[in-house]
């Protein structure tokens, strides 16, 4: 049986057991009819011409673990951010762990996407957002029917939330193939701020496919600064799609930090639906071996006077392979647009490949849109001069691809938080800077 | 100190330097000036090690030792110091930390430990006093929006924290205005001693009113062709260069 068809024969087994309202299961049983339609992309549909998911996907993967895994804290402590003060949603294997987590309904609600799909309090909420803002295209579709779990996040009016919010999604290996489906939603209602990190990690060389879902709702005047930090195994594989809807004068900003993985690819969607919304996109890339990283952007301009901002720097060695692929569509009504995107590539091997395709549709006449792609080598004068007082090449050749990515970090809002991610690239590198970074 | 004897060398089958020879003593001040294409910028990236220059033939001793072969960071190690022409911008890397790991990166090829923390920073101190430079100036990204003046000004800082055996300055004095050229010279002045030397590239003259040449060459079509005292570069400065082009033919 193919994998699609197991899927689908799973899902017929537990619906009689899925003790859910009636909207709930009308949505989950329309997910998977269109997942039956449209099946897993394929290289032939053009979002995907440059990253297959084939060899990812065989038969053998489980939807369900068969048995409960829990873990200890002291083999995770290191993913958490621990010097900070945080909110914590941690998900091991799919499935919540009440023990490393630290939730809260004290003047908003960060807690569990299964007790906000099945209790009463929050009926409004999803009926008024769950899976209002995700395309339902075959990978999303597949995640509605079985999503379970996640975080679910709600902030209500002019609230500030002080502590960032961490949702940690643990894999332990206790089960060789898992296709994980954590689904996590985000309200950020009028003029309220928020800060989360989002961060899959596998604690055993098991190949596990995580197919994540989040849609996020930043209202009037809102702020969400979203991190998402993909530094895992490299048997690891992370579809990671997420859904943006932003009303009027909000901000939202999302950083992609992709340090490692087998297949990590990105979907990252904004749609602003208010006038003067702006949309920030970041992202650093450094990947090496057979790694792969796909950036696929689209920032989709719907009201006049908006802002968007990409700026996605990659370094690749070895045979790793990246695809930037960032579309800007302007609507007519989108006037007096600014938008610019960046995409700025270091190539360290010869056998590196990179794949960067900007695509613009304007159908507004008073815009101001600019892209630019660069694919290059690390700049050979400046090695020279680092060399010329006495640092080391490879130590020069760190420092240099620390100052390339080094603008997407500046942004970075959480000070910790930028430490963990400048010691992180530090590492990665190979490099003992010399200094604390 | 600096012993370089016939020194050929160029880029892709092209001689940019045909045959220079220049004895540097500890203490010496050298001028080597030149019209523009002479291979200057050429000689002082050689002697640094600059990868993309192939030396055909001669050598290059710094204390009896041949440099040929060591790598631009071995050298600095060594106590060669180029300052440059055009210094090149690193974003997020100050110039603190810049210069901390280019002097513990040193101390460690010598066997030394780190400086210590606080060492460093009074060093850091008294170097910024002498050179005029604010605090601030120091936790900037490195050459990153700096000015012509301030980028210069940074290379003589990073020499004098550096204290090199040997420093080459290369057009230090282009981008500098009149009040940051005495400000840089006297920099350099104050580095000076007897064990160390300076080999100062320059168009002009003027520089070389505040840093005093005990020698002044004439670096044309890849030779050194005339050599002399300070007074040589006044007559240069006068008469251009011309006339050493009529005389040697």
């Amino acid at each position: 049986m193919e994998l699609k068809e197991k899927f689908i024969s799973s899902f017929l087994a537990v619906d009689d057991y899925l003790n859910e309202d009636s909207v709930l299961h009308d949505i989950r049983s329309a997910a998977i009819k269109n997942f039956e339609a449209s099946g897993f992309p394929t290289k032939k549909s053009e979002a995907w011409k440059y990253t297959s998911l084939k060899s990812l996907l065989h038969n053998d993967l489980s939807i369900f673990p068969r048995q409960e895994a829990t873990v200890e804290f002291k083999d995770v402590r290191k993913y958490f951010l621990h010097d900070l003060d945080t909110y914590k949603i941690v998900f091991v294997d799919g499935q919540y762990s009440a023990f490393l987590s630290s939730t809260t309904h004290e003047g908003m609600d960060v807690c569990l996407m299964s007790s906000a799909l099945t209790k009463d309090k929050y009926k409004a909420v999803i009926e008024n957002y769950f899976n209002k803002v995700a395309p339902q295209d075959g990978l999303n579709a597949l995640n509605t029917a079985f999503a379970k779990e996640g975080a679910y996040i709600y902030i209500p009016k002019n609230k500030e939330v002080e502590k960032p919010i961490e949702i940690l999604n643990f894999y332990t290996g206790a089960e060789s193939s898992l296709m994980l489906q954590p689904r996590n939603l985000v309200v950020v209602e009028e003029n309220a701020q928020v800060q989360i990190i989002e961060r899959h990690q596998s604690l055993s060389g098991h190949a596990v496919v995580t197919n994540a879902l989040t849609e996020v709702f930043v209202s009037q005047r809102a702020q969400v600064d979203y991190y998402k930090i993909q530094n895992d195994r490299p048997e690891a594989s992370l579809i990671d799609s997420t859904y943006v809807k932003q009303d009027r004068d909000s901000v939202c900003s999302v950083h992609t930090f992709s340090l490692g993985g087998q297949l990590i690819r990105n979907n990252l969607n904004f749609y602003q639906h208010g006038a003067h919304a702006m949309s920030i996109m970041k992202g650093i890339t450094l990947i090496e071996g057979k790694q792969h990283v796909d950036h696929n952007t689209l920032v989709h301009h719907i009201a006049p006077n908006c802002e968007s901002h990409q700026d996605y720097k990659g370094v690749y060695d070895d045979n790793a392979t990246g695809v930037f692929n960032g579309k800007i569509y302007v609507e007519k009504e989108a006037q007096k647009l600014n938008a610019f995107q960046q995409n700025n590539n270091i190539l360290i091997s010869d056998k590196a490949t990179i794949n960067s395709k900007p695509q613009l549709e304007i159908f507004a006449d008073d815009v101001k849109c600019s892209h630019g792609c660069t694919i290059g080598q690390l700049d050979e004068d400046a090695l020279f001069y680092m060399r010329a007082r006495g640092i080391n090449e490879k130590e020069a050749r760190g420092l240099l691809m620390y100052a390339f990515a080094n603008n997407v970090l500046e942004s970075v809002k959480i000070p910790e938080l930028k430490k963990r991610i400048n010691r992180l690239i530090a590492l990665k590198m190979g490099v003992q800077i010399g200094f604390d970074l | 100190m600096l012993n370089i004897k016939n020194l050929h060398a160029g880029v892709d089958q092209k001689n940019i330097l045909k045959g220079i020879n220049l004895e540097v003593n500890p203490g010496e001040i050298h001028a080597i000036m030149g019209p523009n294409g002479a291979g200057k910028s050429t000689f002082a990236s050689i002697i640094a090690g600059k990868e993309d220059f192939e030396v055909t033939q001669g050598s290059i001793l710094l204390e009896g030792e041949d440099l040929s072969d060591l790598s631009p960071e071995e050298r600095a190690h060594k106590g060669v110091f180029l300052s440059f022409q055009y210094p090149v911008e690193i974003p997020g890397v100050t110039v603190t930390n810049f210069i901390k790991t280019a002097i513990n990166e040193t101390r460690k090829a010598q066997g030394l430990e780190d400086m210590p923390a606080g060492e460093m920073l009074q060093k850091i101190k008294t170097v910024s006093e002498m050179l005029d430079i604010d605090r601030k100036f120091l936790s900037r990204s490195l050459n990153e929006g700096f000015s012509g003046g301030e980028k210069k000004r940074n290379e003589i800082f990073q020499m004098a924290m550096l204290d090199p055996k040997l420093a080459i300055l290369d057009e230090t004095d282009s981008g500098l205005d009149i009040d940051a050229l005495r400000i840089v010279a006297s920099g350099v002045n104050k580095l000076r001693n007897e064990k160390n030397a300076v080999i100062v590239i320059t168009h002009y003259q003027r520089l070389l009113d505040h840093i005093v040449p005990d020698f002044v060459h004439v670096l044309m079509d890849g030779k050194i062709v005339k050599s002399g005292t300070k007074e040589l570069a006044y007559e240069l400065e006068e008469k251009g260069y011309d006339w050493i082009k009529e005389a040697l033919k």
